[in-house]
């Protein structure tokens, strides 16, 4: 029998508004948070949102959110066979579902 | 509904920031220009800059007496015959230059006894690769830039701006329109003058060494304004990708560094060595080319010698844990923290797309066709020919977009903002403002697909079989892409930010694809198994325009704007 994980994760556009929507991940040993997200893009639904450019190396250090109320990177920690809770950084102001405002502001779109 | 467009003004656009387009927006800040230095991501983090693990090439004479028309030379027989010279003379002539630059700016390139260290690498004639430990040559080279882009006045930073389409005017480019990431709103942005610096296309393969932001943006946007492109057809695989175990927190051509440091060996599933059998017998060294190292590969995993997972096997089973520890300090805990010894078993590993040979034309001034775009790094086609020498890339990156941001500083100081033509701009707004619901596309689904179909059709091994394969299911995507895209149109929507990156991957593509059909011989990076040699008549490059909504390949350039 395939272990499975089970994502439970935050959507929503606005942080009083969202809701939890719950996926059923097939567990694979080794996989991470982010490869689990990505399968659902592709399985279940692509409009998931979550911020991410390396994929896998840990070097552009955008997809940093929460994993059972800690801070940290979908790309390096582990899938396990079990409930996990995923919601978006607390501190950072939401952009919608995982994705955060996490660049400075001086790096941040102001027209002129 | 037309979504209400923000406004943005700059004397140069600069459209990406890997290390070329960082290095562009300080040069022509410093020149005086007002730029903007805009990024689908966050700024300096994205890219391949920042995934670049070791060698940086350049004849700095560091180690042993060297010149830069030896590496030049070294460049031109890696790029069996269709360098774009002057390109690659720019390339070699400059490295020096920006590397002392960069280490004057503190980048921190290794040393011992105060001179820099180069290492060997293969292709090059002499220990010529300058690197940052341990692994750590593109976070550095990233974070220096980022430092001085910051220090510099005159650059104003924008991320989550993905740009949708170069800005017409009616003899140039006098700008580009952007969707704004995090409002989901189009931002027409005016500008003097515009560089490309989207680095490649890594992203249109499914096993690739670079971040997903790499879906060749730059090649599609300067192909819809008009430009031409060249060599598309050749796509650099890096031999030993990461394959097996599941390694995570690591770039999977890490394995090159290791390589450089320790030699290794390539073993098939019989365990035993085989580059031999494709001419290059390695003897425990590092010496097999790119290009060759891929083709070995792929053929011994045909021949049913492959390892487990469907690549061959690296071992460092020769060294002792302490000569490991000496080579990569911290990476060895990194590795064990994946469960991987190297002292007790090999590693799996398998060609992975790497780099882009071709791209936008342009001249040493990184000019294009089109008056007001110039193009920077890996965007720029013609450098590296047939096949990139191991640590051209980043020196590349550097000098070419030094280069990019003083010509485009110098076409913007005489130029005047264009009005747009008349159409470019309201078209792009439209596109973005719209949606359309598209029940029977998964969009990552989708993007998934053609990226399975490019690595097993449009790969290291090619036919005209498999390549006439690849164009049936690009024409099918398209099809099913439709000409709107998806979903709600607020902030950071994913889906249509696919719907974007596949209305330009499919177009890269289908270019990739067309243009490896129509070039009916093996040279460097292409290998098509149907027409296993060089030919005379191929001694050439190939450009490729878009003529009525057509993709027009010649062997003929077309004419680059004039320089200022």
């Amino acid at each position: 029998m395939t272990e499975t994980a089970t994502l439970k994760i935050w959507r929503g556009l606005d942080i009083g508004a969202g809701r939890w929507e719950t996926y059923a991940v097939p567990f694979e040993s080794g996989q991470t948070i982010l490869d689990g997200l990505r399968w659902i893009r592709i399985n279940c639904d692509p409009t998931l949102a979550i911020r991410f450019s390396c994929i896998n190396a840990n070097a552009c250090k955008e997809c940093m959110i929460e994993l059972d109320g800690k801070t940290v990177y979908a790309c390096t920690a582990r899938l396990q066979p079990r409930e996990m809770t995923l919601a978006p950084l607390s501190n950072k102001k939401l952009v919608r579902d995982l994705v955060t405002e996490i660049a400075p502001p001086a790096e941040r779109f102001a027209g002129s | 509904m037309i979504l209400e467009s923000m406004r943005a003004e700059t004397d140069v656009l600069v459209i990406g920031s890997g290390a070329a387009g960082m290095y562009a927006a300080i040069e022509a800040a410093k020149a005086g220009c007002r730029v903007l230095l805009v990024d689908r991501s966050l700024i300096g983090r994205g890219g391949a800059t920042v995934m670049a693990q070791m060698t940086v090439a350049v004849a700095l004479g560091a180690e042993t007496p060297d010149h830069w028309s030896y590496h030049y030379r070294d460049t031109l027989v890696a790029g069996r015959g269709l360098c774009n010279e002057p390109l690659s003379q720019l390339l070699c002539e400059d490295g020096p230059d920006c590397i002392r630059t960069m280490d004057d700016w503190g980048v921190g390139w290794a040393r011992k006894n105060g001179r820099i260290t180069q290492a060997m690498a293969p292709g090059h004639d002499r220990p010529r690769c300058v690197y940052v430990d341990f692994l750590n040559t593109g976070p550095a080279v990233s974070k220096t830039l980022r430092t001085v882009v910051n220090k510099t006045d005159g650059i104003r930073k924008a991320g989550d701006l993905c740009i949708i389409d170069l800005l017409r005017s009616n003899d140039g480019v006098a700008g580009a329109v952007a969707l704004h990431l995090s409002s989901g709103a189009p931002v027409i942005v005016s500008a003097k003058a515009t560089i490309v610096a989207t680095g490649g296309l890594t992203r249109l393969y499914r096993r690739n060494s670079a971040s997903t932001n790499m879906g060749g943006d730059g090649y599609a946007l300067a192909l819809r304004a008009g430009a031409s492109l060249v060599d598309m057809e050749f796509v650099q695989f890096f031999p030993i990708g990461h394959l097996a175990p599941r390694l995570v927190g690591m770039d999977p051509i890490m394995w090159d560094p290791f390589r450089y440091k320790l030699g290794g060996r390539l073993l098939n599933n019989r365990m035993e060595e085989f580059t031999q059998n494709y001419g290059v017998a390695e003897d425990g060294k590092y010496v097999i080319t790119r290009d060759t190292g891929s083709y070995a590969i792929m053929k011994e995993v045909e021949a049913g010698r492959g390892s487990p997972h469907g690549g061959v096997y690296l071992s460092f089973q020769h060294c002792s844990e302490a000569a490991l520890r000496e080579a990569f300090g911290p990476v060895i805990d990194r590795l064990a923290a994946n469960n991987i010894d190297l002292t007790k078993t090999p590693i799996e590993v398998a060609p992975i797309a790497h780099y882009q040979m071709g791209g936008i034309a342009a001249g040493v001034e990184m000019q294009t066709a089109l008056p007001g775009l110039f193009a920077a790094g890996e965007a720029v086609g013609g450098a590296n020919g047939a096949n990139r020498l191991s640590g051209n890339a980043v020196t590349e990156a550097l000098v070419f977009g030094r280069r990019a941001g003083r010509s485009a500083a110098l076409f913007a100081k005489r130029a005047r903002h264009q009005p747009d033509d008349g159409g470019s701009a309201r078209r792009a707004v439209e596109l973005i403002s719209s949606s359309a619901p598209q029940p029977d596309l998964n969009s990552a689904e989708a993007i998934q697909l053609l990226q399975s179909t490019m690595q097993d059709n449009v790969g290291p091994l090619r036919s005209r079989a498999g390549l006439s394969s690849a164009l049936r299911t690009i024409e099918r995507l398209s099809g099913a892409l439709g000409d709107r895209p998806p979903g709600d149109g607020r902030r950071f929507d994913m889906q249509r930010l696919d719907w974007f990156d596949l209305r330009n991957m499919l177009l890269v593509a289908r270019v990739v694809t067309e243009a490896a059909l129509v070039r009916t011989e093996t040279r460097g990076a292409h290998r098509r198994e149907d027409y296993p040699n060089a030919a005379d008549e191929w001694e050439n490059n190939q450009y490729v325009r878009i003529e009525d909504g057509r993709i027009v390949p010649s062997k003929l350039s077309a004419p680059l704007a004039a320089v200022p």
